[in-house]
């Protein structure tokens, strides 16, 4: 079957014969779509609905429900001219490629987008950890040719530890330091709700306060079945002062801001996985740091290489040198791949 | 180690230095001898062994791990000891200790031990603790904790902790060692003040603040006194009964390396000086007295060729009298006389400046401008009642430095930054032409703003035609404004020129790259042979 005439011919940015880097992201060639495009364009695939991969403007776009609950949520119903939701697993032909998605453990609804066409399997695995996560699907490894993935903390130096033991830390301080106000900076989509529900494990019942910037979300992912217990948004507590010994979640931004003067004796903390480099920590004031990451750790990227055990493995985004170099001294066929404007941060 | 560890934690997450120091002392009050003094003496970075430094540990990890990855790991973390408590992979079969043994005996052991069993403890002990345990520990031997406790900070603890003067324990300090026993029963008012008597000791040096337009006008030539500002090092010299020696600004003993100065001194007392090479009574540039610095055992030759003398500015004590309480036209009356009287070879007393307005210090300003002999940078303005003070305190003393020359270079290389800046192309090599062609001059990672760095990180990802390892060749398309104190010959460099404190002062986006300086107008500029 002829190729459709909309397909660019392979040009200068052609990394593989049907896959190709462009100024708008990743292009599969014959399918005509681009994955995660960081410009508005025709037909788009989104692995999940952080704002540096989902982006509003585009023509279609495929993605599983939730992701797509999350784009409508941030960038309402007109976020794209056309919304095709595709279940895990469900597949979906583009001429002679055929699509689907596999859990990738990031957050709610976030996908792996696997490629099949002429026989090979390429794998996108957009952003993913492979630590236990009670918001979203676990990672699927997919054994594939091409493996793309990312390296958001692709250095030996991190090691995330388990989530339970840095909320531990947090109950800890709270005892300790029973009239701070622990206010936790998280990114709106996943880590807030993550941390909600990892208090709730630990059987932490009192009410979680809100900044009112992390409010829709918490609705929409309990719409979406997953039950946060009491929360409370801050802009609705009438004595502020009532806030010693309280958890306040808020963006990261929101630690330094003059929002947060007016909580008693903050205690600025922070979740995230670069809270584990001290520096990182130190530079953001954060007095209490969490180690709590929504990607793989050095040994989870390299478990699920050994797990996929592509022909190939190409790094998008992050600390790609490292890991292109352990894999090729494990026998690997490996290339960073420079796709640039894809958050080496994973801040608010 | 595992409260020591935790301290050390502490004091580096805690901000301000109120809370810091309540920290310190629960510690101090909590904490047997001699494990707090030896704390102390790690905070203060008087600590240190010989057998277990910075090398003995790259050693160790370098054996253990891929080189690529540690670079890398380091290039992100931007501290060895820290990135090293990550990385380190336990060894196949290590005993788990019960417990982890006392500050006071990792010390002692790493003091008895030879060099192969030292590199067996630390083994042993990196195995049998967590990532911020090692961080503490290999901290011990890296010296410099940066944990925001600087040396005076610590001083003020201490007085706190003991209800003493703060300026008890300065001048007491460079008299004692670890681990500080005699010290802290005295503060804890169980023993007697210790006693330094004729030790040879450093005392801290007075400091001076930028001179900013909006102090022009306190300065008059009735309250102030002039000097030039010389480019040497500071140093300290120190004669008395117990010995004789040359400190830097900060207090390290650089006696060895100036054996043409310390040979010299045969009277008691404290001098206050600039390190230059002098001449046959001619001084010379800074490019030659830094072939004098860092040598251990200098070669005759070299001390022959570039003799080492002392602009004296000031006095802390003259025949064993402590002057410090003096004012500084009284010092200096003072110090003149004794200097006339000794007259000590190699030694310079620095000239006071007459000046009578600000109209006339100006012009003296613009007299360093143009070069000043290749060994002035600027003016010292110092209040004429002022006593002499250890530390930077406002209003007595300050330096006007000659403006920083400018040149337009261009952008040949990047390289990620360290630390906080590892995602960001921050580190710029530049070049100036020389017959169609770019050679490097220098590097320079300071001057910019945060949102420059950001376009500058942006430009170096569009246009990186070349990869070296952790460097990027950029386009010869960017100019930068780069500006320094000064230029000098250099073999290091292919240009033949090496700058001194070289800094972006602006990014030229509008300048093509072929209108940047050549390299003979700089060579020029600072009168150096092309």
């Amino acid at each position: 079957m002829p190729e459709s005439p909309e397909v660019p011919p392979p040009a200068a940015g052609t990394v593989h014969e049907w896959l190709a880097v462009r100024p708008e992201g990743l292009l599969c060639l014959p399918g005509g779509f681009y994955i995660d495009p960081l410009r508005a364009v025709s037909s788009a695939v989104i692995t999940h609905g952080h704002a540096d991969h989902a982006r509003p403007g585009n023509g279609d776009i495929y993605a599983t429900a939730q992701t797509l609950a999350i784009m409508r949520c941030r960038y309402g119903d007109s976020c794209a001219a056309r919304q095709l939701p595709l279940a895990y697993g469900e597949r979906h032909r583009f001429g002679d490629v055929e699509l689907w998605l596999a859990p990738a453990g990031h957050i709610l609804g976030s996908a792996q987008v696997v490629l099949e066409y002429r026989g090979e399997r390429v794998v996108i695995s957009g952003d993913y950890k492979r630590q236990a996560d009670p918001t979203c699907q676990p990672f699927q490894p997919v054994p594939c040719d091409v493996f793309v993935t990312e390296a958001t903390f692709g250095l030996p130096v991190f090691h995330h530890p388990p989530i339970a033991t840095e909320v531990e830390k947090l109950l800890q301080s709270l005892q300790l330091f029973p009239q701070r106000c622990h206010l936790v900076g998280v990114y709106a989509l996943g880590k807030c709700q993550r941390l909600i529900l990892a208090l709730r494990a630990l059987g932490y019942s009192k009410a979680v306060y809100l900044h009112g910037a992390l409010v829709k979300l918490c609705e929409l992912y309990e719409r979406e079945g997953i039950a946060l217990g009491k929360w409370v948004k801050v802009s609705e507590v009438g004595d502020i002062d009532s806030l010693a010994g309280e958890i306040v979640l808020a963006p990261p931004s929101a630690l330094a801001d003059r929002w947060s003067r007016k909580l008693p004796d903050m205690l600025p903390c922070m979740a995230s996985g670069w809270m584990q480099i001290r520096a990182r920590a130190r530079q953001r004031r954060v007095e209490l740091p969490l180690v709590i990451s929504d990607h793989c750790d050095w040994p989870a990227l390299l478990q699920t290489l050994e797990e996929v055990n592509p022909a190939q493995l190409w790094v998008t985004h992050g600390r790609e040198q490292a890991l292109v170099h352990r894999a090729q001294q494990l026998g690997y066929r490996a290339q960073a791949l420079s796709l640039l404007g894809y958050e080496e941060e994973e801040s608010g | 180690m595992e409260h020591f560890a935790a301290l050390l934690d502490k004091l580096y997450f805690t901000s301000g230095s109120l809370a810091k120091g309540d920290l310190l002392k629960q510690y101090l009050r909590r904490t047997p001898d001699p494990d707090r003094g030896w704390a102390v003496a790690a905070i203060a970075g008087t600590l240190s062994f010989d057998l277990f430094k910075r090398h003995t540990v790259k050693q160790l990890i370098g054996e253990r791990m891929d080189p690529l990855l540690f670079e890398l790991s380091y290039d992100y973390v931007g501290e060895t000891s820290e990135t090293v408590a990550h990385l380190w992979p336990v060894s196949p079969g290590a005993g788990r200790l019960e417990r982890l043994p006392s500050l006071g005996e990792v010390v002692a052991q790493f003091r008895q031990r030879d060099r192969a069993a030292v590199a067996d403890y630390l083994v042993q002990l990196l195995d049998a603790m967590n990532a911020s345990q090692r961080w503490a520990l290999l901290k011990l031997g890296m010296r410099g904790l940066r944990i925001g406790i600087s040396a005076r900070l610590l001083k003020r603890i201490l007085a706190e902790y003991g209800s003493v003067d703060v300026s008890e324990i300065e001048a007491l300090w460079h008299g004692l060692e670890p681990p500080y026993t005699d010290l802290l029963n005295w503060l804890d008012g169980r023993g007697d003040k210790p006693d330094i008597g004729d030790r040879v000791t450093f005392q801290p040096v007075m400091l001076s603040c930028p001179l900013e337009p909006e102090h022009h006008h306190d300065i008059d030539a009735d309250n102030w006194q002039a000097e030039w500002k010389y480019d040497g090092i500071r140093v300290q010299l120190v004669g008395k009964a117990g010995g004789k020696a040359l400190y830097s600004r900060s207090g390290d003993d650089i006696s060895h390396s100036f054996p043409d100065i310390v040979q010299a001194v045969d009277f008691s007392a404290v001098l206050d000086g600039e390190l230059l090479v002098v001449r046959n009574g001619r001084i010379g540039s800074f490019n030659e007295l830094q072939q004098r610095l860092n040598k251990k055992k200098p070669a005759k030759r070299l001390l022959a060729e570039n003799p080492a003398g002392l602009m004296i500015y000031d006095a802390l004590s003259l025949d064993g009298e402590d002057i410090t309480a003096l004012s500084l036209l009284e010092r200096r009356r003072r110090l003149a006389q004794w200097l006339d009287a000794k007259a000590p070879p190699g030694i310079l007393l620095s000239p006071i400046l007459p000046f009578a307005d600000f109209a006339e210090l100006r012009r003296l300003h613009r007299r360093a401008d143009q070069g000043g002999g290749n060994y002035i940078e600027g003016l010292m303005l110092k209040h004429k009642h002022s006593p002499y003070l250890p530390g930077r305190i406002k209003g007595h003393w300050y330096k006007w430095k000659r403006e920083p020359m400018l040149v337009d270079a261009v952008m040949m290389y990047a390289q990620r930054g360290h630390g906080k800046r590892s995602s960001y192309y921050s580190d710029y090599t530049f070049g100036l032409w020389q017959d169609g062609q770019l050679l490097p001059i220098g590097k320079a990672y300071s001057g910019f703003t945060d949102a420059e760095l950001k376009a500058l990180d942006k430009w170096v990802r569009g246009h990186i035609v070349a990869r070296f390892g952790p460097v990027r060749e950029v386009e010869k398309e960017l100019v930068l404004e780069v500006a320094f104190d000064s230029a000098h010959t250099s073999s290091r460099h292919k240009s033949g020129i090496a700058l001194r404190f070289p800094r972006i002062h602006r990014i030229r986006w509008d300048k093509p790259a072929a209108e940047a300086d050549e390299l003979a107008t700089l060579k020029k500029k600072s009168n150096l042979a092309g």
